[in-house]
């Protein structure tokens, strides 16, 4: 399937993904995070169930110290 | 391409919040007010220490000092009139609605990530509507070229998304400076541009 990550088209294999294996197959290890599908927000505790298809617009963006 | 003045008569209708009055909060309050933001809303529960010298909009004679306060005192040599409401309490899940509600546009501002990630989700989940300005990566100096702008709707990402301040990565004024102001363009961007006053 191809999405948009952070703005940028990417493919994986398979039909279908969780949040959770985006972020295991992309190596994203930040702790503090903010995750949006096509612009809605996905909770922490959903990230593991949250689905991600062909077409979809996933941004997760890192927090990090500092202000 | 508006006056100054034009520009000043719609902002002087908008309030801004802030939440936080660091490195981020205090240049970017500044920034807002010199360009004529109607209000201010700000909040802080901290206290003005020596090492925020190097890159927060206080001074020296302000050591020890709640951060609010000192940061209303140096706004209002900026613009006497009353334009800035403070809070100093320690912003939690159970106050944000209370402080930031009538807030047209709101940025976070705080120094910690753990902060930034329970404020944008509450701002998120309650206020969907309303435009939150988050500051994520601005530690050390140079690679001006990784900063940026981003968003995702409603919100936008200012910084680099990357630099972490630590011990050997500490915040510095220019960067923190850059990013507070960024912040504070991407505000009147999102205050001036459904005025279509171009």
């Amino acid at each position: 399937m191809q999405i948009i990550l952070n703005n940028r088209s990417e493919t994986f294999k398979g039909q279908e993904l969780t949040v959770s294996e985006i972020m295991e197959l992309k190596s994203f290890r930040f702790k503090m995070l903010v995750v949006r599908l096509n612009d809605q927000l996905v909770k922490k505790e959903d990230y593991a169930t949250t689905i991600v298809k062909e077409g979809d617009d996933l941004k997760i963006i890192h927090l990090v110290s500092g202000g | 391409m508006p006056t100054f003045n034009q520009i000043r008569s719609v902002l002087s209708q908008k309030t801004v919040g802030i939440a936080g009055a660091g490195g981020l909060g205090s240049n970017c309050a500044a920034a807002l007010l010199r360009s004529g933001v109607g209000k201010l809303i700000i909040a802080d529960y901290d206290v003005v220490s020596e090492p925020n010298l190097n890159r927060q909009f206080y001074f020296r004679d302000q050591i020890g000092q709640k951060k609010v306060f000192a940061l209303a005192d140096n706004l209002a040599r900026i613009e006497p009139e009353d334009c800035v409401q403070v809070h100093d309490t320690k912003i939690t899940e159970d106050n944000i609605s209370l402080i930031y509600s009538t807030c047209d546009v709101v940025v976070e501002a705080f120094d910690e990530a753990s902060e930034k990630e329970m404020f944008i989700n509450y701002m998120l989940t309650h206020f969907p509507d309303k435009p939150l300005v988050a500051g994520s990566g601005m530690a050390g100096w140079g690679r001006l070229e990784l900063l940026k702008s981003d968003n995702s709707g409603n919100l936008y990402i200012c910084g680099d998304e990357e630099s972490e301040v630590s011990e050997n990565n500490p915040p510095l004024a220019p960067r923190v400076g850059i990013v507070s102001n960024m912040q504070a363009d991407k505000v009147l961007e999102l205050l001036l541009e459904r005025k279509k006053l171009h």
